[in-house]
């Protein structure tokens, strides 16, 4: 089980701010393909993914990155802060 | 290094004042503050800020002590805000302390360009004309390879 955590207009798209997520995933990849299969509002928000950062657990990584041992996976768009 | 994630606001004057003192080795102090700018065709009712709860705090932490590190800084300051803002309001400020002010300036610069990309925030715009997220600039990712 994973705490997967959606923030900005990706969190608008699906609907809910965070989720667990029952998964088998072992690179942020896969857990997109097998959350994109679920519905058409997972689909819209993960169409393009050059428009979205991922962190796991908490720092910013890459889509091949592994998922062993991480806990909690966040998905956004680039930042705007400042 | 002091840093500060909050919803209320922040008194600029009271906050530098207290940076600066005490530094009696650090002959400089820089500080840099982001407003909430309105837009001119279509004037902004607000801004809304979100963020990274838990994250947000350690990429500022770790965006801090890079630049203190770099360019030899005494100590630094970030104060960001999120949830509603309006135009004219202030959203962030840093300070950085250097012996001299090549360092302290060019320290804020670092911490600012790093801050706008690599810290988790993000402002949607509300005008009459609707809400939108505010998109990033490859400007802002093209900053960072000068560092």
């Amino acid at each position: 089980m994973m705490d997967v955590l959606y923030f900005a207009w990706v969190r608008e798209r699906i609907g809910l701010p965070r989720e667990r997520v029952e998964t088998q995933a072992t690179t942020v990849h896969e857990l997109v393909a097998q959350l994109r299969a679920r519905e058409e509002r997972y689909e819209a928000a993960f169409e393009d993914l050059s428009a979205l950062r991922v962190a796991l657990d908490q720092k910013l990584a890459d889509f091949d990155a592994p998922l062993a041992g991480v806990r909690e996976v966040a998905f956004f768009p680039p930042m705007t802060g400042g | 290094m002091h840093i500060s994630v909050q919803e209320a606001p922040f008194d600029l004057g009271a906050a530098s004042a207290e940076f600066a003192a005490g530094h009696k080795d650090m002959g400089a102090i820089v500080t840099f503050t982001g407003l909430v700018r309105d837009l001119p065709d279509d004037p902004l009712d607000a801004m809304e800020i979100e963020h990274y709860p838990g994250m947000t705090e350690k990429a500022l932490q770790a965006i801090a002590q890079e630049a203190r590190t770099r360019f030899g800084l005494g100590d630094v300051l970030v104060i960001h805000r999120y949830g509603r803002l309006l135009p004219g309001e202030m959203i962030m400020m840093v300070a950085t302390a250097a012996p001299h002010r090549k360092d302290a300036f060019e320290g804020a610069s670092f911490l600012m360009d790093y801050l706008k990309s690599r810290a988790p925030f993000w402002k949607r715009e509300t005008t009459s004309s609707g809400a939108q997220w505010v998109a990033s600039k490859d400007e802002d990712e093209a900053a960072l390879t000068r560092w």
